[in-house]
């Protein structure tokens, strides 16, 4: 490997490792066209929003903590996943306060970024070489948007994208009714949650819905899937890195 | 995750009432963009939002010498003040005033303090008439229900449903014209507001500096019950106060526009004691109940924030759970994101109010609403967290986490559990996706699919594509 070049870790998260590999390559092939040199570590699992948001901070800290170390002095973290990066750069202040890791989630929370976060402010690029033949619409997925300033950045990407007609996506930055656990506790106002953003995706007849964040995307393409709609659920990166089969 | 609950009953009944969706969905929407327009119209919104937070900021830091100063301000000017410690006290000292002032007829302006402390069932028990008349609070009053939103009590009613009950109640021809509605209303009201003996009020802002309580409105209704009637009662929770009148010029910019979307409500009164010598108007009486009902607990504690709060509804308006069930669903006195926070700490006794702070899907757009920016979800979360801590975790929930960690704290258990996951979705998914899945994940598979495990995890394609690259090279 050459010195010189930039490097950084691709914490794919644990819902992209296991459901949907496509979208970590796709992160991957993004940040190598760009010169990155790309490090994925073997051991390095899960952030611990699961734990955390349902209130086991024990288990969290857990969890988090293991990964803490696993990404000690590794420098830039880059994550297909705003609500991932999220909990890294808004929650673990909380969970490792007056705990022997403070510092460390601090320096951890300096180097942390959400994958378009990184490609479009960090590395300055908005052309990527991307195309798509067809309507896209994109949903601002609710973590990345309120704690991380995010939504400019992707606009930014897939207004570059060939082919591509970009519709604005009617309540784009209301919640999908995901919310992890609380799709399942509280799987009635989840699911009257996700009703009115499929009608909005549905009314924008758009051949793909785009979104930063693959737990977003399961609720949005698990309702979708149910409806037999002919929109299919995206992640960003998948688009950007021309991994989206054409139809 | 199968216990019946009330909560999830009441959720249950709130999705299927359709009245109410329709009821919500106007008036919600209506909210959000009167608020977006109003607060878009300010040059520098952001700031005035910071300046907001930093005067109720130093107001709670500073509690100890402004409410004195509040007090005293308020004596000097020949007013009564009541500290009361809980609802109790507050009820006891208004209703042996009332005996005392030989009161018969009781007018209210709204007031969320006395909801908290379910004033008007202790007056009426007591046997003295009481009569809302703010026009949302009317309404619940006539059908026998509580506010569903802070600012909007009838919020829930359609307006159908608003005549039907005016026709009932009132004599009034049926329509569903609101023009008709109101003056029906209006007249009915007059009447109270001329045969009252007391009015009751709340407090939307106790000024320290000049003794001057500020109640906002749109009615007018406010006005005539601290006016017309020979006594008049504020309530105020003892967190709604500013240090400075100075003060007032920001806060009431946030409140009016993040409530209603106004840039200034119709009506401010600033009132500060009852009629003076020689003045002809106001009351002769003049009492302020400084009411802390669980509120000196909260202060200094992890969710102190929440006392920030202004009550102005905009993150009801704007939390997609509370657009989606009302106000009613969730049990308390206050509703939405800052409800689902205060009920646990005001109402602890409620044996599901634990589960309002789950009842969310962490979406921010509370917080993001808020005129005082008050990290509602950071709070929620650590409600969670306590309610983990009370032992109050569902059993499924604890052995799923538990599971979890164990997980994702051991590389070896995990690509185990993700081999034999993709082992059984090759035998069990159908076309790329799963319509059915075992419990408790058959809550996920009720209304959406599931996606179908890939044949190998990222790690895995990673792994040998590393190796390719490193043979290839």
């Amino acid at each position: 490997m050459t010195t010189g070049r930039r490097r950084a870790v691709l914490f794919a998260t644990c819902i992209v490792d296991q459901l949907y590999p496509t979208v970590g390559l796709a992160a991957a092939e993004l940040l190598e066209q760009q010169g990155v040199v790309v490090e994925v570590p073997s051991d390095l699992l899960c952030c611990g929003q699961m734990a955390f948001n349902a209130g086991f901070r024990d288990d969290a800290y857990a969890v988090a903590g293991r990964t803490l170390e696993v990404l000690r002095g590794k420098g830039d973290v880059v994550m297909p996943s705003g609500s991932c990066a999220a909990m890294i750069r808004h929650l673990y202040h909380e969970l490792f306060a007056h705990t022997p890791f403070a510092g460390m989630a601090e320096d951890l929370a300096h180097r942390t970024y959400e994958l378009s976060e990184y490609v479009v402010d960090v590395l300055g690029v908005t052309e990527v070489g991307a195309c798509f033949n067809g309507r896209i619409t994109y949903h601002d997925a609710c973590h990345g948007l309120r704690f991380l300033g995010l939504g400019r950045q992707a606009r930014a990407l897939l207004g570059r994208v060939q082919g591509a007609e970009v519709v604005p996506l009617p309540g784009c930055d209301q919640c999908c009714g995901f919310g992890g656990l609380f799709a399942v506790k509280q799987h009635s106002i989840s699911a009257a949650m996700l009703d009115r953003k499929i009608e909005a995706i549905e009314s924008t007849k758009a051949d793909l819905l785009v979104t930063g964040d693959v737990s977003c995307m399961t609720q949005i393409a698990g309702g979708l899937s149910r409806r037999n709609s002919p929109t299919r659920a995206r992640h960003l990166a998948e688009v950007l890195a021309n991994m989206v089969d054409a139809r | 995750m199968s216990q019946t609950i009330a909560f999830y009953d009441r959720v249950d009944h709130a999705l299927h009432d359709s009245s109410l969706q329709t009821a919500l969905h106007r008036a919600t929407t209506r909210f959000i963009g009167n608020r977006a327009g109003a607060i878009g119209a300010l040059c520098d919104a952001d700031r005035l939002r910071d300046q907001a937070r930093a005067i109720r900021a130093y107001a709670l830091a500073h509690l100890d010498e402004l409410l004195p100063q509040l007090a005293a301000n308020v004596e000097a000017r020949g007013g009564h003040v009541c500290w009361a410690s809980d609802g109790e006290e507050a009820r006891r000292y208004i209703i042996e005033l009332a005996r005392a002032r030989g009161v018969r007829s009781i007018v209210k302006s709204k007031s969320m303090a006395s909801e908290e402390i379910h004033l008007n069932e202790a007056l009426e028990h007591a046997g003295f008439e009481v009569v809302e008349t703010d026009l949302g609070e009317y309404i619940i009053q006539l059908a026998g229900e509580t506010p569903s939103h802070i600012i909007a009590p009838a919020i829930h009613k359609t307006r159908e449903q608003v005549s039907e009950l005016f026709q009932q109640h009132l004599g009034m021809p049926p329509t569903n014209e609101v023009p008709p509605m109101i003056r029906t209303a209006r007249q009915a009201l007059r009447q109270r507001f001329l045969q009252a003996d007391m009015g009751i009020s709340g407090v939307n802002f106790g000024v320290a500096d000049s003794g001057a309580i500020v109640i906002v409105e749109n009615e007018g209704n406010a006005r005539l019950s601290t006016t017309v009637p020979r006594i008049h009662v504020a309530i105020m929770g003892i967190e709604r106060i500013v240090a400075r009148l100075a003060d007032l010029g920001v806060m009431l910019q946030v409140l009016a526009r993040s409530a209603t979307g106004q840039k200034l409500s119709v009506y401010t009164s600033l009132i500060s004691g009852p009629a003076r010598p020689g003045e002809e108007d106001g009351p002769e009486e003049f009492h302020l109940v400084l009411l802390d009902n669980g509120r000196s607990r909260i202060l200094g504690g992890q969710y102190a924030e929440s006392l920030l709060c202004i009550r102005c509804g905009a993150c009801l308006n704007a939390c997609p759970v509370y657009q989606a069930i009302g106000g009613h669903a969730y049990g308390g006195v206050y509703s939405g994101p800052i409800g689902a926070i205060l009920t646990p700490l005001l109402q602890p006794d409620l044996p599901d109010a634990y589960l309002l702070p789950q009842a969310s899907s962490l979406c921010g757009a509370c917080q993001e609403v808020c005129p005082v920016r008050i990290a509602i979800p950071d709070m929620l979360l650590r409600h969670r967290a306590d309610a983990v801590k009370a032992g109050k975790a569902n059993p499924v929930e604890k052995a799923a986490i538990a599971g979890y960690t164990l997980t994702m704290t051991h590389p070896a258990i995990y690509n185990a559990g993700g081999k034999a996951g993709r082992f059984f979705s090759r035998i069990l998914a159908r076309k790329g996706r799963f319509r059915r899945l075992p419990p408790p994940l058959h809550l996920w598979t009720k209304q959406r699919d599931f996606p179908a495990l890939p044949p190998k995890s990222f790690r895995e394609l990673w792994a040998e594509r590393q190796k390719q690259r490193r043979s290839s090279s």
